[in-house]
């Protein structure tokens, strides 16, 4: 499967040559398990056991809280409750999923940094970059559909704000709206496609993990270097890499260890730490809460959704030019999309040769501004629609457009690269000290 | 870098969750000292019989329970009755049943009764669907040290009156300090000596407050104790974990680190 020179899988008894020749399933396995992979990865390179572990985790507690949910707007609120209350360790399984969201979140913010920093999305790793970005969308469509399913307050209106952005679509936008809502309105039609859909998505998800792995299986993983591993021989491409078994897996399961120690701290002694109180008032149409925020993890994108108000020059000019038709509100919409579709374009917008942002003096710079934004955009979110935090906001979403539009383009032409090691294990040898006896720790 | 920007995902967490929160000119929350806070709090049994007695005396002529299974009330880990007293309580409240189709002494199958016949909202999730404690500039930071403070702010309201009262459209309203907007609906429910209690145990306004807002934070949460004990076996269980898996980490690396094999 790697284009890395590597051993494969033999069998030697004569039913696994039996069963090699008919499905080699044990081959495929093998080959996966023990990848070359890069010796010197760093502690950002652990974030995809941890998702993976996320999605497991969603899916087997999610399959449990179906089986005692009921997705119907009079008796969905109540469910919840049985689960909370009547249903064995429900109180965990509940806890468990609606957290487990959260580190999902993290973790995925996490990996999308570190392929930003290290340049993971440039050639030829593009269709890895774009299938994470499909990931990612649907972990959002996922998480926004389950966050509807308790019915609270929360839900319910979050749920009416959401689905009423695709409404501001010009032309078909009404359309769009009544068919995701079942209806005019979010009422039960809603909740039950929303409960299909949550149910459906994980699985759409885990499909494109596959191909997502599949594509870094065939380019090789990058690496903290951005540096390729040697392919002139098996011998030079042994230098550079370990196999993944045991000596990532290892690794890895020891971050994931850690961070699952924090997550079952928070799990059991604040669960509701990362909740909204309003989502545990049931739902009520003719009550809107005082304040409709989102999730934590779609804030910087719900920042910039609401940045761009009728009074901001460039959507005075997008009306103007358009005739109406793009509104403050579509741009708003197109904006916020916007933001992930200029994040998905980043391998044909980056112009730099360099792949790590190690050996990128002042890319590094712009791109520690850049993780600044994302999280002054997270505050933004949740602050309310008033000054001075839509100038901020406004400010804010502009870095996150310039950073991509730019930044990335410009710094390709103007910055000029650090030298870069020569091979992946020279810079390993050089951070573990060159001849020692002893190692460097 | 990325050291940074791990330290960061932490405080990320606490800047973006609850923001909104500190924007909603919220009143004044006094920070109860209740027995369940903290990793190794746990409720205490007394206080919660002495706060079913208030909302049984006082909160239940208004309010409902409906998600709150009377059963409940034996569970060991909360007021921990026995199931003659269980079923003596719930002969306190009428329920219908639809195969008799009249109403009869409810029995611990059944829940508390909705009740709401004075517009008053149902209290059995009331104590984690408020925040007592918000900010700093809607960071959370407060939360994650003090608690979500449900309990606190219901406790709060409770002694906050104020004594001023005024009407608007036909609607008298009280003014209370922990309320948002200053203005409820709700005249004072409690006051000094109201309910008494048999052990003769202090019932003056502050200590009947706590009682039941401790009582109506087991109701919304009544799961409290099994579930830190839970977290408490599984961070022991990963701590342990992530050592071995260090420790592993450490030996089978060390021979690539030291150059033997490259």
């Amino acid at each position: 499967m790697s284009g890395i020179p590597h051993d494969h899988y033999e069998p030697k008894s004569g039913g696994a040559k039996w069963l090699h020749s008919r499905l080699p399933i044990v081959g495929l396995v093998y080959d996966t398990i023990m990848i070359p992979t890069p010796k010197n990865l760093n502690w950002m390179w652990i974030w995809g056991i941890v998702l993976t572990f996320c999605l497991a985790l969603q899916i087997i507690t999610g399959i449990v809280l179906a089986m005692h949910y009921t997705p119907h707007v009079d008796n969905a609120f109540a469910s919840v409750e049985h689960i909370m209350r009547n249903v064995n360790g429900g109180y965990m399984l509940r806890y468990l999923h609606a957290n487990g969201a959260s580190l999902f979140f993290i973790a995925v913010y996490a990996h999308i940094f570190r392929g930003l920093y290290y340049g993971s999305y440039k050639a030829p790793r593009e269709i890895t970059w774009i299938i994470g970005m499909i990931i990612y969308l649907l972990m959002m469509g996922t998480a926004f559909m389950g966050y509807v399913l308790p019915w609270g307050q929360m839900s319910f209106w979050g749920a009416t704000v959401i689905t009423g952005l695709f409404g501001a679509i010009p032309f078909i936008g009404d359309s769009i709206q009544t068919l995701l809502l079942g209806g005019p309105a979010v009422d039960n039609a809603t909740l039950n496609r929303f409960f299909s859909l949550h149910y459906l998505f994980p699985f759409l998800i885990a499909g494109l993990v596959i191909v997502h792995i599949w594509a870094f299986h065939s380019t090789g993983n990058n690496n903290p270097t951005g540096v390729e591993v040697r392919r002139t021989s098996k011998a030079d491409a042994e230098k550079d890499t370990v196999p993944f078994w045991p000596y990532f897996v290892i690794k890895d399961l020891f971050a994931l260890a850690i961070i699952l120690t924090v997550f079952f701290a928070v799990v059991g002694f604040m669960p509701n730490y990362l909740g909204h109180p309003d989502n545990y008032i049931e739902a009520n149409p003719l009550a809107t809460p005082a304040h409709i925020v989102p999730e934590w993890y779609f804030l910087p994108f719900y920042a910039i959704l609401r940045a761009f108000t009728a009074e901001v020059w460039v959507v005075q000019i997008a009306s103007f030019v358009t005739g109406g038709i793009i509104d403050a509100k579509f741009f708003g919409v197109l904006a916020m999309f916007g933001a992930i579709a200029v994040m998905a374009l980043a391998p044909w917008l980056d112009t730099s040769s360099v792949r790590s942002g190690r050996y990128r003096p002042s890319f590094k710079w712009w791109f520690a501004l850049l993780v600044i934004d994302f999280f002054a955009l997270m505050w933004l979110g949740a602050m309310p629609a008033e000054e001075p935090y839509a100038t901020f906001s406004l400010i804010a979403s502009a870095y996150w457009f310039a950073y991509f539009l730019v930044i990335l383009p410009l710094l390709g032409v103007l910055e000029k690269p650090l030298p870069q090691p020569a091979t992946i294990e020279e810079d390993f040898a050089e951070h573990y000290g060159k001849s020692s006896q002893t190692p460097a720790e | 870098m990325f050291k940074k920007l791990a330290l960061s995902a932490v405080t990320a967490l606490a800047l973006s969750t609850t923001g909104a929160m500190a924007a909603g000119g919220a009143g004044h929350v006094e920070d109860f000292a209740f027995s369940y806070e903290g990793p190794f709090g746990s409720y205490d049994q007394e206080q919660l019989r002495r706060g079913l007695k208030v909302y049984t005396e006082v909160c239940a002529a208004c309010h409902g329970l409906k998600f709150v299974p009377l059963r409940t009330l034996g569970d060991k880990s909360g007021l921990g009755y026995s199931d003659d007293e269980v079923r003596a309580y719930a002969e306190n409240f009428e329920v219908y049943d639809e195969e008799l189709e009249d109403t009869r002494p409810a029995k611990p199958v059944d829940h508390f009764p909705a009740n709401d016949a004075a517009g008053a909202p149902d209290l059995s999730l009331m104590a984690k669907a408020r925040a007592g404690f918000h900010g700093p500039y809607g960071t959370g930071i407060s939360q994650l040290v003090n608690g979500m403070g449900g309990a606190e702010y219901i406790a709060s309201l409770l002694t906050g009156y104020t004594g001023n009262e005024k009407t608007e459209a036909g609607t008298t309203l009280y003014e209370n300090t922990a309320f948002p907007g200053g203005w409820i609906s709700m005249a004072p429910p409690l006051s000094d000596e109201l309910v008494e209690f048999d052990d003769g145990h202090a019932n003056d306004l502050h200590h009947l407050s706590a009682d039941v807002s401790a009582f109506l934070m087991w109701t919304a949460e009544p799961k409290m104790m099994e579930r830190q004990h839970a977290g408490f076996v599984a961070v022991l269980i990963l701590t342990i974990l992530s050592v071995l898996l260090y420790l592993t980490n450490k030996k089978i690396w060390r021979p690539i680190k030291s150059g033997v094999n490259s």
